[in-house]
């Protein structure tokens, strides 16, 4: 896969081949905008070049049908419990009704149990906007009619043409509208390296002599939980792009390639090696509590998603730094990552349609990107357009490195199956946590339950 | 949800007794039916039949479409036309290549055992005591009791601050690094000293209130008889709480058998603390849906709950018989 340009191009690499092949309505508009229709990868450069224009061609070709939005609109939101993510929606929403004049009744839920309750919530009665996720996930329930088309609301001014990729079902279709995404990366404190003289190892060798040195020192080398099931997904699936590639990982994700390869055994093997420098007793413990272990410096580096900084104490965050996994095979390299998007969907039903897309089309907008930055730690905006100047040098070290990088995955719960990810990989992954001496009766348990349910 | 209908079949057992006399000296009267007015007809069949439309609606209804469902593949998404029809393969599965299957049994039957040899008798030891009406009585009763009225998120969220391997109270006090909700060899204990917990004021409070119902002339009679206090429990009183023993019974089966929510709020029913229940949800209700999957394991679970379903039963008609 070529290196990519920009941003919006890296991001183009996230979208399955099926929905690269039917992209005929984005077409159509992108026609209408006069920057010529792109319907396969080698024309996505030409793309990147369109998006310059549609961002700075006003208003694009948004806007929903008839008459001017009014009522409310209700949203289903996964973040509760008072933290960052929540009060960074407050703010969204609170910006959202003084500029529209429209009143949003959000219901919100705990992130988890929105993800587990999500079919039945789709089936019932959906609220009009709701957050959710890109790629094979958001296509699973677009392609059964559970998610509304908000094709009216594209393409949307400054939000490049990959993220539109990313939103588009497998008819072509888009049914999500970005917010913002994150790099899973190795996390640690600045300050602290520096005062022991630790510095962020390039291979998995540096990395295994840097683990040594800390264990000498008397700190955990790599923070680790998976009491909650998918954080284990994400270093299977660095370690798997590592030694495997990108393309490997798309393939086993499809369900084209065997579990029980030898490809697949050797992920497992390089992880069990890692395993002694991770934290113990991962199963019985929070993602959270793990990085609290970082904070405290017992632990000296966390591999998780860019979200673990936001369990430091605020005056700190300054002093949080990352750098990518680091390289396993010079012929792979080490320019892949997982980078989910998340953002908003609109339900098949709305109660309120012209509100719900209006609403959604603000969601990605610059003002409420700004709006959401006043209140506390973003992410990475999705909408080129949006102001940085207040975000953390961090933030805009992530941006910059998911620019950078060749291929972008979704994670390993977003580019699967929800039922295999859910019911075969995460008790299977626990069970590797747990004994990881056999590979082979694990990943030819794994295999035999992939053939049951990819069927 | 079918396991709940033991539950249903609770209450009759012996208060049905006197209405079955009543039902049968009626019958030698010649017709019933002459000597009910209309307005009663009415009544009766109105009360007959709106609990068993009830009844067959909401319990035998779903129970029988799980079955039907179970050798089925469906996403749950869609009309009945999305349904694939797959026979017994959903079975094989869960036996050849479902590796939570046979720890979840496992641990169901542990349960079963845990419950009868640790909460059942300490309730009943409790309420015993209770029933002596001590200084303070009411305290303790209330203070057994409180974990039953207690939601369950704030049961797991009480459990976690005890238990937290890194931030819980038991390893703050020991200075231990043991893993209580990780690790599986001793997960599923802990959980089963929370479950304990809870169920033994359930068995307190149900045994409390048949003691309360003995006839006080049968203690004394057994006293004046010289009856020592444990022999005038085991030989009098005890024989009398047969209908509650029979409850108590039931209910400890049934509490085993459909054991979920504290190990739903521990870790999902995961790693060591699979139970056939959990296996049904994750695979129910979870953002997967394999309807036709997760109904087998229900199934699965409704044929062995049905065995103890069928003791019971024939439990309650002896009883009725004599």
């Amino acid at each position: 896969m070529p290196k990519p340009k920009s941003e919006a191009h890296y991001l183009a690499t996230l979208t399955p081949p099926s929905v690269a092949a039917g992209v005929g309505r984005r077409g159509f508009l992108k026609g209408a905008l006069g920057t010529g229709a792109v319907l396969s990868m080698p024309a996505l450069l030409s793309a990147c070049g369109g998006d310059e224009e549609t961002s700075t061609g006003g208003s694009g070709g948004g806007g929903g049908g008839g008459g001017k939005p009014s009522g409310t609109v209700s949203f289903g939101s996964n973040e509760a419990g008072g933290d960052v993510p929540q009060m960074r929606r407050d703010a969204l929403v609170a910006a959202y009704q003084k500029s529209s004049g429209l009143t949003v009744k959000t219901n919100a839920v705990d992130h988890n149990t929105f993800q587990e309750n999500i079919n039945n919530y789709l089936q019932g009665n959906a609220d009009d906007v709701f957050s959710w996720f890109a790629g094979y996930r958001m296509q699973f329930f677009a392609d059964r009619g559970l998610i509304g088309d908000v094709s009216d609301v594209w393409p949307i001014d400054g939000i490049g043409d990959a993220f539109q990729k990313a939103a588009t079902g497998s008819d072509g279709k888009q049914y999500f509208v970005p917010d913002s995404n994150y790099p899973w990366v190795v996390v640690y404190r600045k300050s602290f390296w520096e005062e022991r003289g630790y510095t962020p190892p390039t291979t998995l060798d540096e990395m295994v002599t840097l683990s040594k040195q800390m264990q000498s020192d008397g700190i955990n080398p790599i923070a680790f939980a998976d009491k909650q099931g998918w954080p284990g997904m994400g270093t299977f699936d660095i370690l798997n792009m590592r030694i495997n590639g990108y393309d490997f990982h798309v393939n086993l994700m499809a369900g084209e390639e065997a579990w029980d390869s030898a490809e697949v055994k050797q992920v497992f093997d390089s992880w069990r090696e890692l395993l002694p420098y991770h934290q113990p007793d991962a199963l019985g413990r929070d993602w959270e509590e793990a990085a609290q272990s970082l904070v405290a410096n017992e632990s000296g580096m966390y591999y998780l998603g860019l979200f673990a900084f936001e369990q430091f104490p605020e005056d700190e965050r300054g002093d949080v730094d990352f750098f990518t996994f680091p390289e396993i095979d010079s012929n792979i390299g080490a320019d892949a990552i997982d980078a989910p998007i998340d953002g908003y969907c609109m339900s098949a039903d709305p109660d309120n349609e012209e509100g719900a897309k209006d609403f959604l089309k603000y969601i990605s907008s610059p003002e409420a990107a700004a709006a959401m930055n006043e209140a506390g730690f973003p992410l990475i905006w999705a909408n080129s357009n949006a102001d940085l100047s207040g975000l953390q040098p961090i933030q805009q070290k992530a941006g910059e490195f998911i620019a950078a990088q060749a291929s972008i995955a979704q994670f390993l719960d977003r580019d699967t199956r929800p039922d295999f990810a859910s019911t075969v990989m995460i008790p299977s992954i626990q069970e590797f946590i747990k004994n990881p001496d056999d590979v082979d009766g694990l990943t030819k348990k794994i295999e035999e339950q992939k053939k049951a349910i990819f069927v | 949800m079918s396991l709940e209908s033991p539950v249903a079949t609770v209450p009759p057992d012996d208060a049905d007794a006197p209405h079955a006399q009543r039902r049968r000296k009626a019958n030698r009267s010649k017709s019933v039916s002459a000597r009910l007015s209309r307005g009663d007809r009415i009544a009766v069949t109105l009360m007959v039949a709106v609990p068993t439309l009830l009844v067959l609606w909401l319990v035998w209804l779903p129970g029988i479409l799980s079955v039907v469902l179970s050798f089925t593949r469906w996403e749950g998404i869609g009309g009945v036309d999305t349904i694939e029809w797959i026979a017994t393969e959903n079975y094989t599965n869960i036996f050849t290549i479902y590796p939570p299957f046979r720890p979840a049994v496992t641990h169901n039957l542990i349960w079963l055992a845990v419950l009868f040899l640790i909460p059942t008798p300490l309730g009943v030891f409790l309420a015993v005591l209770l029933d002596k009406e001590l200084k303070g009585g009411r305290f303790y009763q209330t203070a057994f009791f409180i974990p039953i009225v207690l939601s369950l998120a704030l049961v797991g969220f009480m459990w976690q601050l005890i238990y937290s391997r890194d931030q819980g109270l038991i390893n703050d006090i020991t200075g231990g690094t043991t893993d209580w909700y990780g690790d599986q060899d001793v997960n599923l204990w802990a959980v089963l000293v929370a479950t304990c917990w809870k169920q033994t004021g359930y068995v307190m409070l149900l045994y409390l209130a048949g003691l309360k119902a003995v006839d006080p002339s049968l203690r004394e009679a057994a006293s004046i008889d010289g009856a020592s206090e444990t022999q005038s429990f085991f030989r009098v009183v005890f024989p009398v709480m047969r209908p509650i023993n029979v409850i108590v019974l039931v209910i400890t089966f049934i509490e085993a058998l459909r054991a979920f929510e504290i190990v739903w709020v521990v870790n999902k029913g995961r790693n060591g603390l699979e139970l056939i229940s959990t296996l049904v949800t994750n695979n129910i209700v979870g953002e997967a849906s394999r309807i036709g999957f997760g109904s087998a394991l229900a199934t699965i679970m409704l044929a062995i709950s049905s065995v103890f379903v069928v003791m019971y039963l024939r439990i309650a008609l002896k009883e009725e018989q004599r």
